[in-house]
Parts: structure tokens; sequence; C-alpha cells
């Protein structure tokens, strides 16, 4: 047995591993070390809760930590990285659902023993459990989403603000409830259960182009409903790790919300994408869409000196991500300068491009922010636009429109921008885009795959 | 000062140093920075570890269990996943 002051040690050792693990994942060449550090941090912080006093059988525990290792590991390495994003919201709503479950069982002990417990003690456990729930289901449903079982398009209806403000209200009052008779668990369960149907229609009403956004809150909330149980269980490292990561959720979400110029609270409750505006496109597009084919194109890159791809959710879609990787490796190979241009929302997480491109062996400092790439577009031959729309926009320049105020790639500054796409619909916001009209621009139709397949063929035989 | 006073100080600078720590991250670093602190937030499992192994009630422990499946799969997942995706990043040189 060791002295709860070297556990404690032992954790304040977990937690620093945690800060600079955290610190690590911010920069491209210290983050597999910083990923080690944070996974280390951990291990320690297991190992020495398990010889902790209060442990008397280890049975469970290591059925439990066997299972939760193997469904994990193979998972991880299983998975497909086209799939990355529901894999995120699924781990992350497991550890929101640990966190519910662990101030149940905790809860339920003081109830056994007939503990007055404190109200730090019963409000901190109605926290774990109010968030936990949310982010257990949120996160499954944003997972159902992903994975197509759920309908990607919000669903919203009349009277859906006050569902949900109701259910919100019917959490605080059991919530009362609880902290009033702390020794009836079955009230506990019951706020679960309104918590979690919470979850459900916050994040049913939201859709595909914001799941971003969306899965770094839910990212944030994992951390806060372990924080809530380090209070309950008057844990340190609970308490540091859990606020670290709400920390970073919330810096990535305002990140995500920033580069849509929207605000969370309109992301959770307004409603882009729902009530689509019937554009009257033929007025933008008729007589003025040019359509092209990959000999032109071909032709077109043969004769440039600079080369950007603006990479959107329609290439995750069609897997053309290996088909860009061969071409540019083609134009490269002809002393083409090749860059990508890649939005912050452009997908379904933050990041989402990068993790594709990053699999193909692209390079990352090819891979552009928005800042960085958007002043070279004028000097660009051509660019090539794959499966993105909204984020290419050029009306989000203008007042009055659903993307208003968004900062967009300007792909329209290009010499010529050839857009990869299936037809002329209308993106997420429900818009038409003028830049598929723009004399400079050429609409190569068509499966993103199958198109740049065409189009490094034709490129080869040049 | 109190126990709770002395949790919520932790509780509010650990916030201000995730802020610190965070704020400039890379947006090439999104996703890996998601799933690597996702992980972290399984720390969730040493609560669920003392749960499962108090003995105190049949449901406790079951509950504790259940919670250590869940939050062992967050925190080996998360951190497995991670390094997959991570040492796909590389330089052009590397």
């Amino acid at each position: 047995m060791i002295s709860p002051a070297i556990v404690n040690l032992i954790y304040l050792l977990s937690a620093t591993l945690f800060i600079m693990g955290l610190k690590g994942l911010s920069h491209p060449k210290s983050a597999v070390r910083g990923n080690l550090l944070g996974a280390i941090g951990m291990f320690l912080a297991v190992i020495v809760t398990l010889v902790d006093k209060q442990i008397i059988t280890y049975d469970l525990i290591i059925i439990g930590i066997l299972t939760g290792s193997i469904i994990g590991t193979v998972f991880a390495l299983t998975i497909k990285m086209t799939a990355m994003p529901q894999m995120v919201g699924l781990f992350n709503g497991l550890g929101g659902g640990a966190s519910l479950l662990v101030a149940g069982a905790v809860l339920l002990e003081a109830a056994l023993l007939q503990k007055g417990p404190g109200l730090q003690f019963t409000i901190a456990t109605c926290a774990s459990g109010l968030i936990g729930a949310v982010t257990l289901t949120g996160s499954f449903i944003a997972f159902g989403k992903l994975q197509g079982l759920v309908t990607e398009k919000p669903v919203r209806y009349k009277g859906e603000q006050i569902v949900k403000v109701l259910l919100l209200l019917a959490s605080i009052y059991v919530s009362v409830l609880i902290v009033l008779n702390p020794h009836i668990t079955m009230y506990y369960w019951i706020l679960t259960g309104i918590a979690g149907l919470l979850g459900i229609f916050l994040v049913l009403a939201i859709g595909g182009a914001d799941m971003p956004i969306v899965i770094a809150l839910l990212n944030s909330y994992s951390g806060l409903a372990a924080a809530a149980t380090g209070f309950v269980l008057s844990n340190y490292v609970l308490i540091i790790a859990g606020s670290l990561v709400g920390a970073s959720g919330i810096i990535l979400t305002k990140i995500m919300c920033k580069a849509m110029n929207r605000s969370l609270a309109n992301v959770l409750f307004g409603g882009v994408g729902a009530v689509l505006e019937k554009a009257d496109e033929s007025d933008i597009y008729e007589g003025k869409i040019t359509s092209t084919s990959a000999e032109e194109v071909a032709m077109l890159l043969e004769s440039s000196r600079k080369v950007a791809f603006v990479p959107g959710y329609g290439m995750a879609v069609a897997h053309a991500q290996g088909m860009v990787r061969a071409l540019s490796e083609e134009l490269e190979k002809n002393g083409v300068e090749v860059s990508f241009g890649i939005h912050p929302v452009a997908g379904r997480m933050p990041g989402h491009m990068n993790v594709l491109l990053a699999e193909e062996n692209v390079p990352y400092d090819k891979l552009l922010e928005l800042d960085i790439i958007n002043p070279r577009f004028k000097d660009m031959d051509v660019v090539i636009v794959l499966g993105a729309n909204d984020v290419v926009n050029p009306v989000a320049r203008k007042e009055n429109n659903p993307i208003s105020g968004m900062p967009i790639l300007n792909v329209d500054q290009a010499g010529t921008v050839i857009v990869i796409k299936r037809s002329l619909s209308p993106g997420f916001a429900g818009i038409s885009n003028p830049l598929f009209a723009a004399d400079n621009t050429l609409m190569f139709f068509g499966d993103g795959r199958a198109k740049m397949e065409e189009l490094v063929k034709a490129y080869k035989e040049l | 000062m109190g126990d709770f006073a002395v949790l919520l100080t932790i509780f509010v600078l650990a916030i201000f140093v995730g802020f610190e720590v965070i704020t400039k991250v890379s947006p090439i670093l999104h996703t890996p920075l998601m799933s690597g602190s996702n992980a972290i937030s399984g720390i969730t499992l040493i609560g669920a570890i003392l749960s499962a192994g108090s003995q105190k009630t049949q449901v406790t422990m079951i509950l504790g269990l259940a919670a250590v499946i869940f939050a062992t799969i967050n925190v080996v997942g998360g951190f497995v996943v991670t390094h997959r995706m991570l040492r796909k990043f590389r330089r052009k040189e590397e």
C-alpha cells in the first residue's frame, strides 16, 4: 500500500504529462511524442489507482480492462481513415457514458452506506450525469449520421426549440430532486434518461456540414463530464485532465464557428440547411455553364506552372483522394508547383481533409490553410475544386444570404477553375454558386474518383 | 481553504492552462488533437476502476465494470488511432 500523498504526486505527474502531451499535439513535429506522453500519463494514473487501498477485488477490473483494450485496439487498427469522424464520435460517446456510470455507481454507494453526501457531491453527480448522458447519446446520433444510419439532414419540426427547452428544464428539475433526496437513486437514472433524450434531439437537428462543430463540441463535453466526475470523487487528476480536454474542445469549436462565421447558438438552434430557399438556378446558370473534358483539362495542366487542389467532403465520399495524390505526383514530375487549399470546415470533422490526404502520403507542408493560400490564388494557373461547394462560393462576400461573411477560399481569382462535381445541385447551405457560371470556370461533371482517374490518364498520355 | 474551494481552484486553473496550451494549434492537426484529447478524457477510467474494485454491492460493481470497459475503449482506442494517424503526417523528404 502506498500513501495517499504518493498517489496524488503520481497523479500530478500524470497531469503534467497530459499538459505536455496536448502541447505536443498542437505542432506537427512534436505530435507523435505528445500523444505518447499522454498515453504514459494515463498508464501511470491507472497503475497507481490499481494499488489504491480502496480496491478489494481485481477480477472485474481485469476483465473490464482486457475487454476494453481488445475492442479499442481492434477498432483503432482496423478502421478506415475515411471513417475517422464516426470513430472519434463513438469514442467520445463512450467516454461520456463512462463518466455517467461512475457518478451513478458512486451515488448508489453513498445511498447504501447512508452517508449524508455534501452539496458538492450531489451537484457534481448531477452535472456528470447530465453532461455524460448528452455526450453519450449525442455522439451516438452523430455517429449514426456520419455512418449513414441516421439522416444527414437536420431534423427540424414545429416546436423543436420548445422540446429542447422542456427537456433541459426537466433535467434541471430532476437534478434539484437529486440534491434534495440523494438517497433516492432512481432520480439519477431518470435524469440520465431525460438528458439522453436531450442529446438525441440536439444532434438530430444538426446537418451534415455542421458536423465538425458538433464533433468538437461533444469532444469538449466528454472532458467536462470527466471533470464533473472528478468533483464527485474529489479526484485531482480527473478534474485537471477533464478540464484540459474541455478547454481544447471549446477552442476547436470556436475555430470551427469562426470558419463558418456563425455563432455556436446559431449552429445549435439556428435553421441553416433546414429550409432550402428555392433559388432560381436557371437565372444564374443558364447559358453560362461551360463543360469540359479530361483531355481539355489535361492540356490546361500541361501549360501550367502552379496548380492547387481544393478538396471538400465530396472527395471523401467519392474516395478520390488517392487519385488526387496520383495527379499531384504526375504534375510534380513535370516541375509543376502543387499545393492544397484546405478550408477549416471542409469535411465532417475538424481536420478531415488533412487526415485523408496525409493517409495518401501527401506531405503536410503542401496542405495550406485558408490565410496562407488565399493570397496565392491569383498566381495559380489552374485550381481543381473537388467535391467542395459552399467553401468556395463567392456569394459569401455579399450580404444577406446564409453564408454571408463566411471566410472562403478565393479560387475564383485563379487563371482557370476546374470544378469536379456530379451536378449543379447546391451545397449544404442550399444556395446556388455563381463560381460555376464564372467566365474562368470549367465544369467537369461526374463522379469525383472516376473523373480524377480520367484526368490522370489523359495527362499521362499527353 | 475548504476541499471544494481547492478543487474549484484546480478546475479553473486547468481550464486556463488548456486554453493557453491549445490556442495555437496547427489546422493540419485538428483531427489528431481531437482524438488524442478524447483519449485523455477517458481519465474517468480511474473512477471506474475504483467503483469496479470496491466490492460494496453487486450493482455498483456491475456499473463499475461497464464503466471500465467504456473508458478503456475510449483510452486505448483513442491513443492507438491517434498514433496511427500521426504516423501518416510527414514532411516531403522524411
